[in-house]
């Protein structure tokens, strides 16, 4: 039996595995950045119900574990006689995983635009809809940003558990891969490796932002 | 969809669940405890103001912090034995759960020692107090209170994240669904119940710390405890 080394190509190999997990983290912001919008403005709604509504999603969402989120999406998509490839119900499942926790994180920022600008921006004779589009969003954009860009790493981290349900990324690639060499230290290594270039300059980023926001506030 | 649901057929693996919800929450605990207890350490060895520990203590706090849980778990499981150190699943899990867990502590600690003023410290020494004194009732103990909400929600991420060991084979609640599900094809209904078993899990484990919260620091401590959610750790 001729076993394979981890050489260049299987090396290669990881890196374009890689473009999955980028594909995958950017469906799941994408996707869960609209979802996780729209229930974060309904989660700072005047009507109770919808407040009520978005919160609990958000605690069931933030209660149970990603492989839970992605088992249910997977055969629950297959159930109701949809037979999706595995990156639709992958990218399904992060975008709900995603939205609910964007939407607290924004939730968080809306709410902390100061209550002046509201009444302020009511004195004007603002609608609810233009109070949010040319007040409140703007500057709930800026503070947000640390803490979304800081999320957009557990994202990525957590595009690994789609390995689980098969799809080939970045995680599921380094177990193929080694399955052809038996190599698991040198082969895992190399992914984690992968993972934290992406990861790392994305970690900087949001900690140079939180600082940036900082200072800006303290001036 | 014509399809019907039967949660029935679950009742009969009861016996698996439970072993798998004993399992969860043993590795939960533990690694909390393990974890915690590493953070304090390395938070103190960080929070020095010169010295190689603290550049050590910095990568690994970066070189965890920006890994999926997932590779570490395969890195301790299938990486180790190549190094000549065999481990058994359950070990292997509790092993990746401290690392990881451990990290994170470390950095939300960090962050409450530092905010902690140099004033105290200095009204410790004015009232005499020895170094250790001012280190556990000045220094560590208030820094934990003020941090102690983020703390429980990522001990809370542990636990749901640990579900990520049915991968390498460690018998937990996840693992016990695929079983269940193997066997019944009940796959769905499987599913679900599991998927609500670790909401109550969760909920539980954040009334126990809040609890715990309320025994060490007092009601303004466990009331906010009691209602954060997982901060978003970067």
């Amino acid at each position: 039996m001729i076993l394979r080394t981890f050489g260049f190509s299987e090396f290669g190999f990881l890196v374009s595995a890689l473009l999955w997990t980028v594909v995958l983290t950017i469906i799941a912001l994408s996707g869960g950045g609209i979802v996780g919008f729209v229930i974060a403005l309904a989660r700072t709604s005047t009507h109770k119900w919808l407040r009520i509504a978005a919160a609990t999603y958000i605690q069931i969402i933030q209660g149970i574990p990603v492989l839970m989120i992605l088992f249910l999406s997977y055969y629950g998509l297959s159930l109701a006689g949809l037979q999706l490839p595995p990156l639709v119900a992958a990218g399904a499942s992060m975008t709900i995983y995603a939205s609910g926790y964007l939407a607290e994180i924004w939730r968080g920022c809306i709410q902390s635009v100061p209550k002046p600008q509201w009444e302020a921006s009511e004195s004007l004779a603002m609608t609810r809809v233009q109070q949010y589009r040319y007040v409140i969003l703007p500057q709930a954009l800026r503070i947000s940003l640390p803490s979304t860009v800081g999320f957009a790493v557990q994202v990525v981290k957590n595009t690994s558990i789609t390995s689980i349900i098969g799809f080939v990324e970045l995680a599921r690639a380094g177990q193929l891969i080694n399955n052809a060499t038996f190599q698991p230290f040198r082969v895992f290594l190399a992914v984690a490796a992968l993972y934290f270039v992406v990861c790392y300059p994305l970690s900087q980023l949001s900690r140079w932002l939180e600082r940036r926001l900082h200072a800006r506030s303290h001036r | 969809m014509s399809y019907t649901f039967q949660f029935g057929v679950i009742a009969q693996y009861q016996n698996e669940i439970l072993a798998g919800i004993w399992m969860t929450i043993k590795l939960s605990v533990a690694s909390i405890i393990l974890g915690c207890a590493a953070g304090i350490v390395l938070a103190s060895i960080r929070s020095m103001k010169t010295g190689i520990g603290r550049i050590l203590v910095d990568a690994y706090v970066e070189i965890i912090r920006n890994t999926p849980f997932l590779v570490q778990l395969f890195i301790v499981y299938f990486g180790l034995p190549g190094l000549g150190l065999r481990v058994s699943a359950v070990t292997a899990a509790l092993i990746g759960m401290t690392i990881n867990l451990a990290a994170y502590s470390t950095e939300i600690i960090r962050a409450g020692i530092e905010s902690i003023h140099k004033s105290q410290i200095e009204a410790g020494e004015a009232l005499g107090f020895t170094r250790l004194q001012i280190y556990r009732h000045v220094i560590i103990m208030p820094a934990i209170a003020k941090v102690y909400p983020a703390l429980c929600s990522q001990f809370v991420l542990m636990m749901l994240a640990s579900s990520v060991c049915s991968a390498i084979s460690t018998k937990e609640l996840a693992a016990s669904a695929a079983f269940i599900e193997s066997q019944s094809f009940r796959s769905f209904e499987v599913y679900i119940v599991v998927t609500l078993i670790y909401l109550a899990l969760a909920l539980a484990l954040r009334g126990v710390l809040a609890v715990i919260g309320l025994w060490l620091f007092g009601r303004r401590v466990a009331r906010r405890t009691a209602v954060a959610l997982p901060e978003v750790q970067a």
